[in-house]
């Protein structure tokens, strides 16, 4: 006969965990596009800031990123076990206890805003500060499992990268950066409407009141291309005001086009299968409008640079 | 002289005990190198001004 009690003490008192759990808390890939973009919105910032300097605020950046993802999987593991694309989470499974989620996101998120505070300024220390807060505290405890529009507003804790990238080289905030968070703010809601269309059933299962389980699949396949829609003028203002050249401009314009494009054909699809399709379609495309667009910008600015240098030792 | 008592509680299995060095390694590199970030951060930020001690 097994002993319930021994096994559950056993469980609760021995950590299983490796540290490669403790890493996958960091949600790496959500990480890996917060170092992208925060770093287009540090190079685009007028001024200086020593290469060494720049690369700890990055790392800091991704590590308060990766922090909230950690409390996100502490407050959410009741959630996650009932998702199938989630049920496999450190916490869920087992490997981690909750407990150890907590400590492990708050120790990194005041590591990462210190960090962050003093090898550039406080502007963008509080900055940081602020995204974890919004994310786990706004997003994740307060929206997420109220209202339909969670990820609309939590979409801001995503966009904020850039601004806090562009905070820690001037020490303040301008417009570009605005313009930046409002392209990933208004690229949130396709990009996850569309996972949550096809995983509507784990949504329901969560009682997570995603978009398309309250609202008509009419209303939500407007609402997509909506937002797509909007993020057209968003995406290609950098170039009208002048901080993105041509390759940008091209990109943006051909990239929001396709999100358009991709959202009208889950507004069309007349099927579950075509359905399917047209919603992956437009979730992996939207991904790739998003890299694309912050590569762009991040190319022009390695060749202004590269030009920059070649005239210097040419002259 | 009497055998050594048992001791008691739970006993770690040897998975359990690799995981838990496996833990302790990552603290360790964790906390080194978070000095020497810390390190690294004072010495460019200072630049130069580092070597300068009025006396």
């Amino acid at each position: 006969m097994s002993d319930l009690g021994a096994d559950l003490r056993r469980e609760t008192l021995i950590s299983n965990a490796d540290p490669l759990d403790f890493l996958s808390l960091l949600k790496p890939r959500v990480m890996s596009l917060v170092v992208f973009t925060a770093l287009v919105g540090m190079v685009l910032a007028p001024g200086a800031i020593h290469p060494v300097i720049g690369l700890i605020a990055v790392f800091a950046i991704a590590v308060g990123a990766g922090a909230s993802g950690a409390l996100n999987m502490w407050y959410d593991a009741d959630i996650d076990a009932v998702m199938g694309r989630t049920a496999k989470r450190p916490i869920p499974s087992g490997r981690v206890q909750p407990g150890e989620a907590l400590s492990f996101g708050m120790i990194l998120s005041v590591l990462s805003v210190m960090v962050l505070g003093l090898a550039t300024n406080w502007v963008a220390g509080g900055l940081l500060a602020f995204t974890i807060f919004f994310y786990v505290v706004i997003y994740t405890m307060g929206l997420k499992r109220r209202t339909a529009q969670n990820i609309v507003i939590g979409g801001a804790a995503g966009a904020l990268p850039p601004v806090v990238g562009w905070a820690a080289v001037t020490g303040g905030v301008a417009i570009e950066p605005m313009i930046l968070f409002s392209i990933i703010f208004l690229w949130t809601p396709p990009h996850f409407w569309a996972l949550a269309i096809v995983r509507k059933d784990d949504y329901a299962r969560a009682g997570v009141p995603m978009l398309p389980n309250v609202a008509s699949d009419r209303n939500t396949r407007l609402q997509i291309l909506l937002y797509s829609l909007l993020l057209i003028p968003f995406g290609v203002a950098p170039f009208f005001m002048g901080f993105g050249g041509w390759l940008y401009g091209a990109t943006a314009l051909v990239g929001g086009v396709m999100m358009v494009w991709w959202s009208v054909g889950i507004l069309r699809a007349d099927d579950e299968g075509k359905l399917k399709k047209a919603c992956w379609s437009l979730f992996g495309g939207s991904i790739l409008y998003l890299f694309a667009v912050f590569a762009a910008l991040l190319l022009e600015w390695a060749g202004g640079l590269a030009w920059t240098l070649l005239r210097g030792s040419l002259a | 002289m009497s055998a050594p008592q048992e001791t008691e509680g739970l006993r770690l299995t040897d998975e359990e005990k690799a995981r838990r060095a496996r833990r302790n390694k990552a603290i360790g590199l964790g906390v080194a190198g978070l000095c020497l970030l810390f390190y690294v951060i004072t010495v460019f930020k200072m630049g130069p001004s580092i070597l300068s001690r009025p006396m």
